[in-house]
């Protein structure tokens, strides 16, 4: 039988550009965002994509598996880290631009309780017996749990709840285990509690900042995605004025100026 | 290098977790298996679905589920708010419970196999020498389905070793309480400690392996299948 190879190479060719090639209306980028974000990080997505011709494919989950991923070869383009040492690490390893490095949001503690009238915008139901258990991310891999627990040891109160604290592995399963109501207390991250300034539903207490370290969140680009025009002017746009007025909007403070 | 206390910690609970859910395993499931194996009722496709549903399940399903009936205004948490107990999510009852769920399949699955393969004959010449029901089960059923009983053991025991999903949801990763083994290398790995979680991980491999090295093992020398599983 008589094969045509040119003819065949000629149509995957064809194929290829139709399907892979430079997409003339603009590009794609994944997004490794972690959990605390996730709410901001699908408000970002949605203007993004309205104002400029770019696509997002966002990807929750925790930082540090996020590292672990990428350090393997993971096709992500831009990394939402929720602490600054990930990112910096990548950058040591050359899987990311050090260029691109910025704080992106400064995240804030709430003290939540799921239920009216248990936390009375103080820190004073930490020293009742009106709890049985307090959840807190799990400050060995979690940047807000290791503030939950400075803002503990800081109260001077990690004796009087150390043996009623449960740890979620993030910031997303710490908040569904005061949800759920399995926990009567959690500290968990302004963005999952509020919207516009107002707390959304049962009671809490606005951990002062003076209370803990800042947590702050650093977004790098990944090295494969140096020339990815849509991973690029995700990261412009994040800095934007109205990057940053969605962010806000979430409960996160922000970087004075521009923290490139 | 060696096991830090925590991984030590994490590595003696998992033992006792799984010791206690087999025994209560065994007990719940011997029962059940055995009205499977000899039943022509018409649940007997229901239930046997019902309790197969953790091997197609993601464990988070179960787990978010648990998690919602452990709660004070689950079900399961509305029950034991009212005997006094608290709510059982973030502690080891919690746990074995939900483990409980978690493993029945394995236990149940070889010990039926086992009753059915005895057949219809050793009982009901039993039955001709005048024993009755409960002599039946205990003093032919039991000691014939002796193989059975151990694979299920073996496999209910790793398999709530290996749990992961229902305890990351359920747990709260409480030292000595409800942070496992599974949940302590995840831990590590988060926390980019990648030598720690090599050795749990290699330790995890080896245990498991050697668990189904016994079992198929015991299974060629008994020459019955007890073990069906993709097999």
């Amino acid at each position: 039988m008589y094969i045509d190879f040119y003819k065949i190479f000629r149509a995957l060719a064809t194929g290829f550009v139709l399907c892979c090639g430079v997409n003339a209306h603009g590009d794609e980028a994944t997004v490794a965002v972690a959990s605390n974000f996730m709410l901001a990080a699908n408000q970002l997505e949605e203007a993004f994509e309205l104002e400029t011709e770019h696509k997002l494919n966002l990807v929750f989950g925790s930082s540090g598996r996020f590292y672990a991923q990428i350090s393997n070869g993971a096709p992500f383009d831009v990394f939402l880290s929720a602490d600054q040492d990930k990112p910096r690490a990548l950058i040591e390893n050359k899987l990311a631009a050090s260029n691109s490095l910025f704080t992106y949001a400064l995240g804030s503690l709430v003290l939540w309780s799921h239920a009216e009238d248990v936390v009375n915008e103080s820190s004073d139901v930490l020293n009742s017996d009106r709890f049985s258990k307090l959840a807190i991310a799990n400050e060995r891999v979690a940047p807000y749990g290791v503030a939950a627990e400075e803002v503990i040891t800081t109260l001077n109160l990690m004796t009087q709840v150390r043996s009623r604290l449960v740890r979620g592995e993030n910031i997303s399963q710490t908040f569904q285990f005061v949800s759920t109501g399995n926990a009567e207390l959690g500290f968990v991250a302004r963005s999952q509690v509020y919207r516009e300034d107002t707390l959304i539903s049962g009671s809490a207490w606005d951990v002062p900042a003076n209370l803990h370290n800042p947590i702050r969140q650093d977004a790098v680009l990944l090295t494969r995605a140096v020339e990815n025009t849509a991973a690029l002017s995700f990261l412009e746009f994040l800095a934007s004025d109205r990057g940053r007025e969605i962010i806000q909007s979430f409960g996160y403070e922000l970087e004075n100026q521009h923290g490139i | 290098m060696g096991f830090s206390e925590a991984d030590v910690t994490a590595i003696l609970l998992t033992l006792r977790l799984a010791t206690t859910v087999t025994l209560l395993l065994l007990l719940i499931g011997a029962p059940i298996a055995w009205w499977l194996a000899r039943t022509d009722s018409r649940l007997k496709g229901p239930i046997s679905a019902l309790i197969a549903l953790p091997l197609v399940l993601p464990p988070t399903v179960l787990g978010f589920y648990l998690l919602l009936a452990l709660g004070p205004n689950g079900p399961i948490g509305q029950i034991t708010q009212s005997l006094g107990l608290g709510t059982l999510a973030f502690s080891y009852s919690g746990l074995v419970i939900g483990s409980i769920f978690y493993s029945l399949p394995f236990v149940v699955q070889p010990l039926q196999n086992a009753f059915e393969a005895i057949g219809d004959r050793p009982l009901e010449v039993a039955a001709t020498l005048g024993a009755g029901p409960l002599d039946r089960f205990f003093s032919v059923a039991l000691p014939m389905a002796r193989p059975g009983f151990f694979t299920a053991a073996v496999l209910g025991f790793a398999h709530t070793v290996g749990e992961f999903g229902v305890v990351l949801m359920i747990g709260g990763n409480i030292p000595g309480e409800t942070r496992v083994v599974s949940v302590q290398i995840y831990d590590h790995v988060e926390a980019l400690a990648y030598d720690q979680a090599n050795q749990l991980a290699l330790l995890m491999i080896v245990f498991s392996f050697l668990v189904l090295l016994s079992v198929y093992g015991l299974q060629k020398k008994s020459h019955r299948q007890i073990l069906r599983f993709g097999l």
